[in-house]
């Protein structure tokens, strides 16, 4: 994991520019409450850290992953994941 | 667009604490003549001229902001915010209790301009509330009972002034940060327009006297003057506030000050901010210079670092307040800011891996949180590792380089 994490907005919307085109997996931090589903069913894209939070890459998820994503963001129980373009 | 009244000179020094200044309805309308009336684009475009960005410490440009609440459709919020949750700030008490009046005005046009539905001045409890409700009371005898505002306060937190942390305490819920960006869903959910009143005292002046005469002092970039809140960690004296031409060097600002100009180091800001050490100090503080060490003026904090103190120890005590004041939302920054916390203690003792754990806790936070909080904590870490380098070795070596000069 870097230590140089780029600088996202409220809600962990990100700012800066992706490094491709489409969707990318967004986390609400407010209502994210670390239960981890969405590390085990999108560990492509999230990994949690020392305390069960997600790490979420900014990278889109592309056509390969994107039925997990939504499986990911249709089951987080906080409502907390979405994709957002 | 010069709007002033006949008869009324713009202020060529101070603008706003003017010397002798009282905070009444009377000596206020005397020194700066009656409120204009522009139309709501006359507003906007003089923003825009004058290039004023806003004083509450994301230093945004205004016109902006007005533009936004502008064109929205529906009631918009009008918040003037003088929460103040800065220990080392005392700008927007001083503003409110010198010149209040002029915080109204800007109250007032804004108001004016987006059609609000709702205007509130959100002061911290205490005696900036109590400033902020004399002054109200007082424009309200005035206006022959049209109150331009009402008056809330905010609790003294260091998060109290976060934008939607004050939409959501308005609207009824706790002062706490919230997702949605305030200017489409803020105050129950309305479009809400958040402006510190040191933005809002500029706004009454620019209305009056015209974006060439606000621009004629200061950096080119963001224009004006601004107010300064200048203290020196470890001193028991009061935080002392000034008003400068933006860019004034932080030397000539310590030294208007009565302080020590070269000092170990100044904290420009606010706790979210930079340490700055050597030419950085002594030389011009516009946004282009500062942008070079990482640094932002913020809402005009200075805090020197005076020769004795060590800068490891007051930077821990400040990273473990700001680990304190997390809004218990979100699990980064509730669990990662107090590890941060510790392990910056562990830097000021001198124990091994002490950096490296600092700068991955700071990585680890930045931009994890639903608000800015843990980004601006992980921001003030990594300053301080690069300021004071030398003294996390000498740390790391047993001894404290500060400490010996005394």
């Amino acid at each position: 994991m870097t230590g140089a994490a780029p600088s996202t907005g409220p809600g962990g919307r990100v700012t800066g520019a992706a490094a491709s085109t489409g969707p990318a997996v967004v986390v609400d931090r407010i209502r994210c409450d670390g239960r981890g589903l969405c590390a085990e069913l999108l560990p492509e894209r999230v990994h949690l850290d020392e305390w069960g939070y997600p790490i979420v890459e900014r990278e889109p998820v592309g056509p390969e992953l994107e039925a997990a994503a939504r499986a990911a963001v249709a089951q987080c129980p906080r409502l907390a994941l979405s994709l957002r373009a | 667009m010069t709007l002033a009244a006949p008869g009324v000179s713009a202020p060529a020094g101070p603008r706003l604490l003017p010397p002798g200044g009282g905070p009444s309805y009377a000596e206020h309308v005397a020194r700066y003549g009656e409120l204009p009336h522009p139309a709501p684009h006359q507003l906007v475009a003089a923003a825009y001229e004058a290039r004023l960005t806003g004083r509450g410490g994301a230093g945004f440009p205004v016109w902006r902001k007005l533009e936004t609440a502008l064109t929205t459709v529906g009631g918009v919020v009008v918040v003037g915010n003088a929460a103040e949750g800065e220990p080392a700030s005392a700008k927007d008490r001083t503003l409110l209790t010198g010149s209040p009046q002029l915080v109204l005005d800007g109250l007032a046009l804004v108001a004016a301009a987006v059609r609000a539905t709702r205007v509130v001045l959100y002061a911290r409890e205490g005696a900036t509330y109590d400033a902020a409700q004399r002054a109200v009371a007082e424009r309200a005898v005035r206006d022959g009972g049209r109150g331009v505002a009402g008056v809330a306060p905010a609790p003294r937190r260091f998060l109290a002034g976060e934008e939607s942390a004050v939409a959501n305490h308005l609207g009824g819920g706790p002062s706490l940060p919230r997702t949605p960006p305030v200017w489409s869903r803020g105050v129950r959910g309305r479009p809400t327009l958040v402006l510190n009143v040191e933005t809002l005292a500029h706004l009454a002046l620019l209305a009056r006297f015209g974006p060439d005469w606000f621009a004629g002092v200061g950096d080119p970039e963001a224009p004006g003057s601004m107010l300064l809140s200048v203290s020196v960690a470890d001193d028991a004296r009061p935080v002392r506030v000034l008003e400068a031409p933006t860019g004034t060097p932080y030397a000539q600002v310590l030294e208007a000050a009565g302080r020590d100009p070269a000092p170990q180091a100044v904290l420009v800001g606010g706790y979210h901010g930079t340490w700055l050490t050597g030419p950085a100090v002594s030389g011009p503080a516009t946004r282009a210079a500062l942008r070079r060490y990482g640094a932002t003026p913020g809402a005009g904090v200075v805090m020197a670092l005076p020769r004795g103190a060590c800068p490891l120890a007051v930077s821990a005590r400040i990273v473990a307040y700001l680990a304190a004041e997390n809004a218990g939302q979100c699990g980064p920054c509730v669990n990662g800011l107090p590890a941060l916390a510790e392990q910056m203690g562990r830097l000021v003792r001198g124990l091994p891996g002490a950096e490296q754990h600092v700068a991955r806790y700071a990585g680890l936070v930045d931009g994890r949180g639903g608000c800015h909080h843990p980004d601006g904590t992980a921001g003030f870490a990594r300053s301080t590792l690069r300021s004071f380098a030398a003294d996390v070795a000498a740390h790391r070596a047993g001894t404290c380089t500060a400490r010996a000069v005394r």
